[in-house]
């Protein structure tokens, strides 16, 4: 067995490790090299605890990480892509489930985690941490299986407000706060069942009150609190390796949190306090008014003509693109026009997808090449320079009113600057408002053709016709 | 030594030097710090593949996990360790494994 020392010095090791997996995502070439550093960082961590004394259990440590690995493994192999955003929320919500059977195991005993004081007991301090660790970790827990019902359609993406509502989140969030305290003074079970179911009906009640559009940022706040619960548990065993693991899973996750807040123009309370998309019916009724606006439709022919004769051409996929399945078909049309030699790229937003990043994967799973495809701080001065401005299930994310109209409720949102280009083509199967509700000028001006149709049909006729 | 005597010897030491929770608070602070600047370093193209490799990594708490689990005569505790060594594996290899396939598609014009 290693010494003390030893552990300590390998949990550094394999702490360094993990920052650089996260520093080789910087570009997705050193990104595979980082991802391997990362499990090798994990390895060492789990082997050296292995051989620990305190670990003798083998037998059915060895059927539990056998069996959990291979239904990850299957589950990593088999998920379709634009099940993402499902699949790490329900991830999330084992690190929280984890965190509390770890957190009740160390009530229980604290003996085994070498945390106990001369009565068998916990210490204050101990208790403190093991109140903070239970209670993220299980708020982490349902809040994430509640965001996973809402992305996989098992739950209606619909929010779910009810009066009260925030008062009655406060009053459990005192009771929870006011056990945790009570635990933390006299070390006993009940309070700390208490609180722990509290906290488990806590995660469920913060959740449901928010709409489906919002779960990237949901699922980037639960990423966060996963962390935030390793680091609890870090602390309760007295372990730097959580810690600094935890750490920066909770940093990386509050990050993407805010890059998405600020994509939507809202505020993280605003996504919280929930509600939004809800309001839609007074929304739509307002854009029915002017459902009457002429708008320029054209047929897959006309597109690939106005395409065919550009010499740039951008493109702006948004989660229509996805919905649709289009992205192959979208990849055979662009390899077209490449070879055609005009010039293509993608503009991608924030926020399209169902999470931070997700277009990106969608787009090159279907092979779309990485280095023609642009975020929006990089693209956004080039849409004037732009012969052919081609959007594809994308809406609020090109709707000028972000930018010009004051009283628009996306007032403020950064938005991908299609109109400055010379000619825009937006493929949708009709008019309908977006996810905000709103009626999009873009559609109404005198240089878009609307083709209406489904996304991939569409690709496919205009790769015929080009 | 009996069990008080050492209860009383860790107390002087205690006192002596440095909380065993101010040095890992130190440590988490730092963490942060590092978190932050590493984190704003990622393309925003890698955001989904951040996002499944951090939820591998905060599965590190199979560490806790496995001294749960660790002791031989099975109780309440040991079980409640197991189940969470198997959920926490879920998520290592789920997470590592995802990632690596979705970075395997990003790939340059040729």
């Amino acid at each position: 067995m290693l010494s003390v020392n030893m552990v300590a010095m390998a949990y550094l090791l394999a702490s360094v490790l993990i920052i650089f997996a996260l520093k080789g995502l910087a570009s997705p070439e050193t990104a595979r090299r980082g991802n391997a550093l990362g499990m090798l960082g994990m390895g060492i961590a789990a082997l050296v605890t292995l051989q620990m004394d305190a670990v003798q259990n083998y037998v059915w440590i060895v059927i539990a990480i056998t069996v959990g690995g291979l239904l990850g493994g299957t589950v990593a192999r088999k998920v379709p892509m634009t099940h993402m955003p499902q699949t790490v929320a329900f991830m999330h919500s084992l690190v929280g489930l984890a965190a509390v059977l770890i957190a009740v195991s160390a009530f229980i005993d604290p003996g085994a985690y070498g945390i106990a004081n001369a009565e068998g007991g916990l210490y204050m301090a101990s208790r403190i941490e093991l109140f903070l660790g239970t209670f993220i970790g299980a708020i982490t827990f349902t809040a994430s299986l509640i965001a996973f019902g809402k992305l996989q359609g098992i739950l209606s993406g619909k929010p779910l407000v009810f009066g009260g509502q925030h008062l009655l989140n406060l009053a459990l969030g005192i009771v929870m706060v006011g056990a945790g305290i009570i635990f933390c003074m006299n070390e006993a079970t009940l309070p700390f069942m208490v609180m722990l179911g509290v906290a488990l009906v806590l995660g469920v009640l913060l959740i449901v009150p928010i709409g489906g559009a919002d779960m990237p940022v949901i699922v980037s706040m639960l990423n966060s609190y996963s962390g935030w619960a390793a680091a609890g548990i870090g602390f309760t065993l007295g372990n730097n390796m959580l810690i600094v693991a935890g750490a920066l899973v909770g940093s990386s996750g509050a990050i993407l949190s805010y890059i998405m807040c600020k994509a939507m123009n809202r505020s993280l309370m605003n996504v919280l306090l929930g509600g939004f998309g809800g309001d839609t019916v007074a929304a739509s009724g307002a854009a029915g008014q002017v459902a009457d606006r002429p708008v320029k439709s054209g047929a897959a022919e006309d597109a690939a003509f106005l395409i065919s004769n550009a010499r740039s051409v951008v493109i702006v996929p948004g989660y229509g693109l996805a919905v649709a399945r289009a992205q192959h078909a979208l990849k055979e049309m662009v390899d077209e026009l490449l070879e055609r030699g005009v010039q293509v790229k993608f503009a991608i937003h924030p926020v399209a997808g169902r999470m931070p990043g997700h277009m990106n994967v969608l787009l090159a799973e279907a092979d779309v090449p990485y280095d023609i495809v642009f975020e929006m701080d990089e693209i956004n001065s080039e849409f004037a320079d732009t012969d052919v401005a081609l959007v594809i299930g994308a809406n609020d994310v090109t709707n000028p009113s972000a930018k010009t109209d004051p009283s628009s409720p996306i007032y403020g949102m950064p938005i991908l600057e299609v109109s400055k280009a010379e000619h825009v083509i937006v493929i949708k199967r009709s008019l309908s408002p977006g996810y905000a509700g709103l009626d999009n000028d873009l559609f109404y001006m005198d240089k878009t053709m609307m083709l209406f149709s489904d996304a991939k049909q569409a690709c496919e006729s205009i790769k015929q016709a080009l | 030594m009996s069990p008080a005597a050492i209860e009383h010897v860790a107390q002087t030491a205690h006192a002596s030097s440095v909380d065993p929770f101010v040095f890992s608070f130190t440590v988490f602070v730092l963490a942060i710090i590092v978190g932050y600047h590493v984190v704003w370093t990622v393309t925003p193209a890698l955001h989904t593949p951040l996002m499944s490799v951090t939820n591998a990594i905060s599965s590190i708490i199979i560490v806790g996990a496995l001294l749960a689990a660790g002791p031989v005569e099975m109780s309440l505790a040991t079980v409640l360790g197991l189940i969470a060594v198997g959920l926490a594996a879920v998520n290592i290899f789920g997470g590592f494994m995802v990632t690596q396939r979705m970075l395997a598609m990003f790939k340059k014009r040729k």
